[in-house]
């Protein structure tokens, strides 16, 4: 969890006892294990802790929601004989060559540099299996990628790293990054572990030393600058391309609309649960909100600006099932993105390397450490014996698996909704199951017809 | 012996030689971008009237010479990767900015982020520079004949630049592996860079660009300054720093 | 997030183009901040007159009519204040000779829910919500002489659009300001201030650095000392034009990320937030144009 790793103790100490609270101990709720262990680290190392995934912190999440379920009042669609579509057209607002995808899950934006070869690639097999996009990420695009991706969303980040225009023309569809939900505000990080000679190669930068990228682009700050910014990339690429802007939950209400008054074909937004390969750990835990909350506030600017599925929302950060997909939807996203979900579908964390996570002082479900390029499943390392583990067709087949789950739950709870599309699904087929979901969602307390700070009573 | 083809191939050839006009006081930069994305090498463009408008000549990718007669607006040349443009009056935000190869020359002043994040190529700005010159720049080769902005060659990683007038502000903050000459004075240099040796390497490769920008400064007046490479580790001694 | 274009007409044979001029400047910015508009004009005959007290207010339904207004202001001030109402697109100017502070409790107590949007002997204020072409059209700036103008469009970050919401903020006598970027920190600010005793129109950040401005020069400071302690308070992204009875400042903040651009000649000293809307005007070809450094205040005085 360290980026200077403490050297190893002579002695492990012994185990705690089997049960604790029989000796009379008390643990502290404000400074537990986990608390004390980092201040520990702090103190020996004298720097922050640094490490991959988003937020670990409970947030409420789509887990607080339900949906209501067809019965008397509404009609349910029969499962597998009647349509439910899932297709989802990204981009027609300016651009001449919108997406279309056949399902609204795509793959988020992940750099070759902070994943391998082999894992980018998967990625593209995946995606492109099922019909859908994945995201280049800070350092460039790889013809590895690009030969394995039918539909690649090329982003365009502060850093600029292997940004070029020919890739720009290959790209279908370019993602101005502004932030993302495990750090809004803040740069990009790649440690020297992880700066090969090819990554260093791509990104113009000497080879293993700690990369630092910039939180603000280089040649416009605001909206007003980002609209002829915008204006630029559709006249290099001919208004042929849909233009993304990608957004960090933090003011999610205001960001969407700047976004759309910006000239966005479609606004990206990532909450706090989103990951990242390698940020602060205080930084993850303690800026930007839940996605659960940020997508209300996203579909309120899209909707008073009148825009609402003619700009398309892509949300993010945290999307583990098909039912998170729906809930998504439904709260008003036209897609969703995943990006742990997607590297734990190629393999990362697999207990099958349970020894070797051990190895590390990790265990296969707790591996974060990213920028360390030590992944023993060979998703998150340069080091090419590791890489070599992760077979690109193999992963790229579990991760379209993976995909299809998604999309056949997905509809699965929509035709029960009666839905004969996905992009159906409204916020009145959702209940919450806490106050604090139920405000943060904007869909009522279930069996009640409150909303926490919006209207109606108990 | 005079054939019926022989008039219209003179045409032709007259054409290819003389410069398309572009009156952007009634033609759309847009019409103007299309043409170029479509050009062929050695195909000249003069554009009037530019007026300070956005993404004048962005995107070339033909051996071009556009002549700007006038002001440009934001991100002039963006992304150029072969030919010359020339601005003759100052260009906005993001002059060249991504420039790949290729030359892009300003006889005005060009404003902040010239040539940001630049891959390769040369940009010359006869006048002054604003603030963030060189931004990121990835090896791209800047000659500015005056002064710079404050923040210029921030994170800067390769490539060159060279000011016959004065820096300002945290020069080369966080650079990395770029190279910056400078004739006047430095406001200050910005983290981890800091002036280095003249050898007689950089007189050559200083004296090769300013000729090549047209320019008679002599290349004994300048400072060079480049990284220090103490930020290249994190370092618990350099927090301050970060 | 705005586009901003100001200028200060030295040469006084200039005065009778100041519109027109400051027109050429604005379409140029639009793009910059398509929501709504404002417009500040100093010296322009038929809006303000020497001597007089003009308040700008917002609207131009009061809910009452111009003659009931100018009948219960006049009822409130002394017979020789010659109270006189006048409604110039979607603005209702208010003036008398009298004091601001006097003329501006007349106006609340006869049009309670008015808003003063701008005040002073010199500068007429306008503001709306829509195209800022159309504002300017619907306001006559082209045909309106003067010494200086400011205008400024809006992008609407965090507070909503509204006409209230536009700039310039005129909060104290002939002073105006407009800003491109956002504070970061104004909140805090407008706490501090409140409990000194200032009130607030709207949620704007703007709103904030002019109730700032003016309560620095009612301390006493020079605009210049002003704007400097306004670099020490307030947190963020700013280009700033403000604008007195006879001088123009601009300062940007020590990153300055956000543009400016300044032309000066003989004849004029003109500001914008990109070229274009400096290209237009006269000499610009011999004009020395400059960026003005981060940190610094540049003022100019008629």
């Amino acid at each position: 969890m360290t980026i200077t790793s403490i050297p190893a103790p002579a002695q492990r100490p012994a185990a705690a006892p089997a049960n604790i609270a029989e000796l009379g101990l008390r643990e502290s709720a404000t400074f537990d294990r986990a608390t004390i262990a980092d201040i520990q680290r702090a103190a020996a190392t004298g720097v922050y802790d640094i490490r991959g995934w988003g937020a670990k912190r409970k947030v409420p999440h789509f887990d607080d929601l339900l949906f209501l379920g067809a019965s008397m009042s509404r009609y349910p669609l029969e499962g597998y004989r009647e349509k439910c579509d899932t297709d989802v057209v990204l981009g027609d607002r300016h651009a001449s060559r919108p997406l279309h995808l056949q399902t609204p899950v795509t793959i988020a934006g992940m750099s070759f540099g902070a994943l391998s070869a082999n894992a980018k690639e998967a990625l593209g097999r995946g995606a492109s299996e099922v019909g859908t996009s994945t995201t280049t990420g800070d350092g460039g695009m790889t013809p590895e990628e690009r030969g394995q991706s039918k539909h690649l969303v090329y982003q365009y980040l502060p850093s600029r790293y292997g940004m070029n225009p020919d890739d720009l023309r290959k790209a279908d569809a370019i993602e101005i990054v502004l932030g993302q939900g495990a750090k809004p505000g803040g740069g990009g990080m790649l440690l020297g572990q992880k700066i090969t000679e090819r990554v260093a190669g791509m990104r113009t930068l000497p080879v293993g030393i700690d990369q630092r990228s910039a939180s603000r682009h280089p040649d416009w700050t605001g909206p007003d600058d980002l609209e002829i910014k915008i204006g630029e990339l559709r006249e290099i690429t001919g208004w042929k391309t849909p233009i993304y802007v990608k957004i960090g939950a933090s003011r999610p209400y205001y960001d969407t609309a700047l976004a759309v008054k910006s000239g966005a074909d479609v606004v990206v937004v990532d909450g706090m649960q989103g990951g990242t390969a390698a940020t602060q750990q205080v930084f993850i835990e303690n800026v930007g909100i839940p996605t659960l909350a940020a997508i209300p506030q996203a579909v309120q600017a899209l909707q008073e600006l009148g825009v609402h599925r003619k700009v398309q929302l892509i949300v993010s950060g945290g999307i583990r099932t098909g039912a998170d997909v729906a809930k998504a939807m439904a709260l008003g996203a036209d897609a969703v993105a995943i990006g742990t979900a997607a590297l734990i579908a190629l393999g990362d964390n697999d207990p099958r390397y349970a020894a070797e996570y051990a190895g590390l002082g990790s265990a296969a479900g707790f591996y974060d450490d990213f920028q360390d390029g030590r992944d023993p499943a060979g998703i998150t390392t340069q080091d090419p014996e590791l890489s070599s583990r992760l077979d690109p067709v193999a992963a790229g087949k579990r991760l379209a698996n993976y995909l299809r789950v998604l999309t056949m739950e997905a509809q699965t709870i929509a035709r029960a909704c009666g839905k004969s599309h996905l992009h159906n699904l409204e916020p009145e087929d959702l209940v919450a199951l806490t106050i604090e979901a139920s405000a943060m969602a904007r869909v009522p307390l279930a069996g009640t017809s409150w909303i926490p700070g919006v209207q109606g009573s108990f | 012996m005079v054939t019926l083809t022989a008039p219209e191939a003179l045409e032709t050839a007259a054409t290819a030689e003389a410069p398309t006009v572009v009156d952007l006081a009634d033609a759309p930069v847009r019409g103007l971008n299309q043409d170029l994305h479509h050009a062929v090498d050695g195909q000249s463009w003069t554009v009037t009237h530019p007026g300070g408008k956005h993404s004048l000549a962005v995107g070339i990718n033909a051996d071009v010479n556009v002549t700007i007669e006038g002001h440009a607006g934001y991100y002039a040349a963006g992304m150029h990767q072969k030919g010359t443009v020339t601005v003759n009056g100052n260009a906005g935000v993001g002059l060249a900015e991504n420039i790949m190869s290729g030359t892009v020359h300003v006889t005005g002043d060009a404003s902040q982020s010239a040539a940001a994040t630049g891959h390769g190529g040369l940009v010359v700005i006869d006048g002054n520079a604003g603030a963030r010159c060189g931004i990121s720049m990835k090896g791209v080769d800047i000659v500015v004949g005056g002064n710079i902005g404050h923040m210029s060659a921030f994170m800067a990683q390769a490539g060159r630049l060279v000011v016959c007038g004065d820096a300002g502000d945290a020069l080369g903050d966080s650079i990395y592996e770029a190279r910056i000459y400078v004739k006047g004075t430095v406001a200050s240099l910005g983290a981890d860079c800091i002036e280095k040796p003249l050898r007689d390497e950089h007189l050559a490769e200083l004296a090769e660009l300013l000729s090549t920008a047209g320019r008679t400064d002599n290349p004994a007046d300048f400072k060079r300054y480049g990284s220090a490479r103490n930020l290249y580790h994190f370092h618990v001694d350099n927090s301050t720093a970060y | 997030m705005c586009g901003i274009a100001a200028l200060q007409l030295r040469n006084p044979s200039l005065h009778p183009r100041m519109g027109s001029l400051l027109s050429s400047m604005l379409c140029q910015i639009v793009d910059r901040g398509p929501d709504s508009a404002g417009l500040a004009v100093y010296n322009t005959p038929g809006l303000v007159s020497p001597g007089t007290s003009t308040l700008s207010l917002l609207g131009k339904d009061q809910g009452i009519t111009t003659a009931d207004i100018t009948s219960g202001v006049a009822a409130l001030l002394p017979a020789d204040a010659a109270a006189a109402v006048r409604v110039v697109g979607d603005t209702t100017l208010v003036s008398a000779a009298v004091g601001t502070d006097l003329l501006a409790k007349a106006v609340t107590e006869t049009v309670p829910g008015a808003t003063i949007i701008g005040r002073g002997e010199h500068v007429a204020v306008m503001k709306s919500v829509g195209h800022p072409m159309e504002i300017a059209a619907e306001h006559g700036l082209e045909a309106m002489a003067g010494s200086q103008g400011l205008s400024h469009t809006r992008m609407a970050t965090e507070s909503a659009v509204t006409a209230g919401g536009s700039h310039p903020f005129s909060v104290a006598d002939d002073l105006c300001l407009v800003h491109n970027g956002s504070f970061s920190n104004h909140a805090t600010v407008r706490r501090e201030l409140k409990r000194e005793g200032v009130v607030f129109d709207s949620e704007n950040d703007t709103e904030v650095g002019a109730r700032y401005v003016a309560s620095r020069l009612k301390q006493g400071d020079t605009l210049e000392e002003a704007l400097v302690n306004l670099g020490k308070v307030l947190d963020g992204f700013y280009t700033l034009v403000v604008t007195t009875a006879d001088s123009m400042a601009v300062v940007r903040d020590p990153i300055a990320c956000k543009p400016a651009i300044i032309a000066e000649t003989d004849d004029y000293v003109a500001m914008a937030s990109e070229y274009r809307a400096l290209a237009a005007l006269p000499g610009i070809d011999n004009a020395r144009i400059f960026e003005p450094e981060p940190g610094k205040v540049y003022t100019w005085s008629l």
